[in-house]
C-alpha cells in the first residue's frame, strides 16, 4: 500500500487516481499512522508555511519510516518541505531531510511558472527509468529548491535559471513538477515509484 | 525607414518574448446547469446560448487533442449550479489528467475548498473578487497563489475619465478598459488594468481577462487589452474572448504577450482541433508541447 499524506489542504484526487492507473494501491492517510505503507507520498498543495503547520504532526512518523528505508516521494511543495527553509515562509522550519533552501523564482520570468518544461538529467535514478532528456512535465510553482549538496539534484529544468526538478537522497525523492498532471511520462515516474516500493 | 526598422525590432522582440515559454492552448467549456444536468454551451456575447453536450466528454476529447489545460465556467452561477460543478469537477478529475480550472459563482473560501477538494487544480473567481477583494488574499493564503485564478471581464470604454489607463485601439480611437461583473451585465467604473495589478498584489496566481466586446464574435482577441494586462502584471495571463482561427491564437502570444490562449467555439464546433492549432503555432516559430 502507498500512503498519501492528507494534511487537509485538499486535492488528493489526481494523485490518488494516477497511482491507481499505474497499478498502485493508494490509501489516503489523515493520521500519522503509516503501518503497512510500503511507500509514502507527500502531495504538493498550499504554501510552505501552511503546509509545515499542517504536516508537523506527521513529522515524527515520517522520520521513523524514512529511517526504516521506506521510499518517500514529495511532489511540488511536498518536495520543498524536505528542505530546511523557504523564502515563502521565513518563520517556518522545513523537515530538513535534504539540507537546502527554497527561493523565489527569478524576477525576470513570469511567476508562478505554470506550464510545461523539459528536464535535463544529471544522473541515473530508478525513479526516472524510461524518462529521456527533453521529456516534458507540468510545473506549477513560485519557488524552487536549492539543495546544498549538488549530488542530490537528479534532474534540472530551466526557467529563468537552472533549477532542481528532481531531487533524491537515499530513499527520499522529490519532484518539483506534478507527475500526476504530466501525461504518460508523468505516469511512468509514478509507475516506477510503485515498482520500487514493491521490491 | 527608421520607423520600419523599429517595427521589425518590436515584432522580433515580441516573438522572442513569446518563444521564451511554451505557448499553451486552453479549451474553455461554458457549462449551463438545467435541472441538475450540466451541459456545455457557447455563448454569443453572453446571450443566445446553444446547448452542446456533456462536459466530461469534451474534457476527454480535448485531452486526446493535446490541450494543455481546460477551463470550466458555470455560467448559471446559481446555488444549484455550484453543487453540480463540484460533481463536474470530480468527474473531470476522474476522467482526464489535464490540469483544469473551475469558475463561475464561487464566492467563499468554503466554495473554493469544495471545488479544489473535488479535484480541480485551480478556482476562478470573478464577480466575488470585485465585491470582496480580500477573498483573493485569503484564498491565496489558504490554498496557495498557484490555485487562484482571477477572471476579469472587461469592456472598452471610449468615454475617457480621469485616472484611468488609456490605450490606442486598432482604428486609432482611444479607450480604457472597464471591469464589468455579473457576466457582463454590470459595469463597475473600475479600470481593468489597475484591478489586475491589485489582484496580483493580493496574491492571485494568474489572470484570465475576457473581452466582453470580443467574446463570441469570432473576430479575434482584444489584443490591446491582452497586451496591456500582460505588460502590467508579472503573473501568467490567459487571452480570452473572440478567437476563431489559429491566426487569432498566434496573435494572442506574439502581439498580446499572453502565456496561454483560451478558445471555445472554434474547438466545440469542430472547426479546428487543438493539435491543428499547435501545428500552426509551431510552423510560426512558437514552442508548443
Amino acid at each position: 500500500m502507498i500512503a498519501i499524506v492528507d494534511y487537509g489542504m485538499g486535492n488528493l484526487f489526481s494523485i490518488y487516481n494516477a497511482l491507481l492507473k499505474v497499478g498502485g494501491d493508494p490509501e489516503i492517510k489523515r493520521d500519522p499512522d503509516f503501518a503497512g505503507a510500503a511507500g509514502i507520498i507527500i502531495p504538493g498543495v498550499g504554501s510552505f508555511g501552511r503546509c509545515m503547520e499542517s504536516l508537523r504532526r506527521f513529522q515524527e512518523a515520517l522520520a521513523e519510516r524514512i529511517a526504516e528505508g521506506t521510499p518517500v516521494l514529495g511532489i511540488c511543495i511536498g518536495m520543498q518541505v524536505m528542505m530546511d527553509e523557504s523564502e515563502e515562509s521565513p518563520w517556518a522550519r522545513g523537515f530538513g531531510w535534504i539540507p537546502g533552501r527554497v527561493v523565489r523564482l527569478p524576477e525576470w520570468v513570469t511567476v508562478p511558472q505554470m506550464g510545461w518544461n523539459s528536464l535535463e538529467l544529471k544522473r541515473d535514478l530508478e525513479l526516472l527509468d524510461g524518462i529521456s532528456p527533453g521529456d516534458m512535465f507540468y510545473f506549477v510553482h513560485s519557488y524552487h529548491c536549492i539543495p546544498y549538496d549538488k549530488t542530490a539534484v537528479v534532474a534540472t529544468t530551466h526557467y529563468g535559471v537552472d533549477m532542481a526538478a528532481v531531487v533524491a537522497e537515499e530513499n527520499i525523492y522529490g519532484t518539483q513538477f506534478h507527475p500526476e498532471k504530466s501525461g504518460p511520462k508523468g505516469l511512468r515516474i509514478l509507475e516506477n515509484f510503485v515498482r520500487m516500493v514493491r521490491c | 525607414m527608421e520607423a520600419l526598422a523599429g517595427k521589425a525590432f518590436i515584432s522580433g522582440y515580441l516573438l522572442l518574448t513569446a518563444m521564451r515559454d511554451y505557448a499553451m492552448i486552453v479549451p474553455c467549456l461554458d457549462v449551463k446547469v438545467v435541472g441538475g444536468v450540466p451541459s456545455v454551451v457557447k455563448g454569443v456575447k453572453f446571450v443566445d446560448l446553444k446547448r452542446q453536450g456533456d462536459p466530461v466528454e469534451f474534457a476527454r476529447r480535448y485531452q486526446e487533442q493535446g490541450a494543455d489545460e481546460l477551463v470550466f465556467l458555470d455560467i448559471t452561477a446559481s446555488h444549484e449550479g455550484r453543487r453540480t460543478m463540484v460533481d463536474v469537477a470530480r468527474r473531470v478529475a476522474d476522467a482526464v489528467d489535464v490540469p483544469f480550472t473551475v469558475g463561475g459563482g464561487i464566492s467563499s473560501i468554503q466554495g473554493i475548498k469544495e471545488i479544489l477538494d473535488a479535484g480541480a487544480d485551480r478556482v476562478g473567481i470573478n464577480t466575488a473578487a470585485v465585491r470582496d477583494p480580500d477573498l483573493v488574499r485569503s484564498a491565496a493564503r489558504t490554498f496557495g497563489s498557484e490555485r487562484i485564478t482571477v477572471a476579469v471581464d472587461a469592456r472598452r470604454n471610449t468615454e475617457i475619465i480621469p485616472g484611468v489607463n488609456v490605450y490606442e485601439l486598432e482604428d486609432g480611437r482611444r479607450a480604457w478598459f472597464e471591469v464589468v461583473i455579473y457576466g457582463g451585465r454590470e459595469p463597475t467604473g473600475m479600470d481593468a488594468i489597475e484591478w489586475c495589478r491589485r489582484v496580483e498584489r493580493l496574491g492571485a496566481g494568474e489572470i484570465l481577462p475576457t473581452s466582453m466586446d470580443r467574446d463570441g464574435t469570432n473576430i479575434g482577441y482584444d489584443l490591446p487589452l491582452t497586451k496591456a494586462i500582460s505588460d502590467a502584471v508579472d503573473i501568467p495571463v490567459t487571452a480570452s474572448g473572440g478567437a476563431s482561427t489559429p491566426q487569432h491564437i498566434l496573435e494572442a502570444f506574439t502581439l498580446g504577450g499572453a502565456d496561454k490562449a483560451l478558445a471555445a467555439g472554434m474547438f466545440h464546433r469542430g472547426e479546428y482541433t487543438v493539435g491543428q492549432v499547435k501545428e500552426y503555432l509551431r510552423a510560426n516559430g512558437l514552442r508548443v508541447k
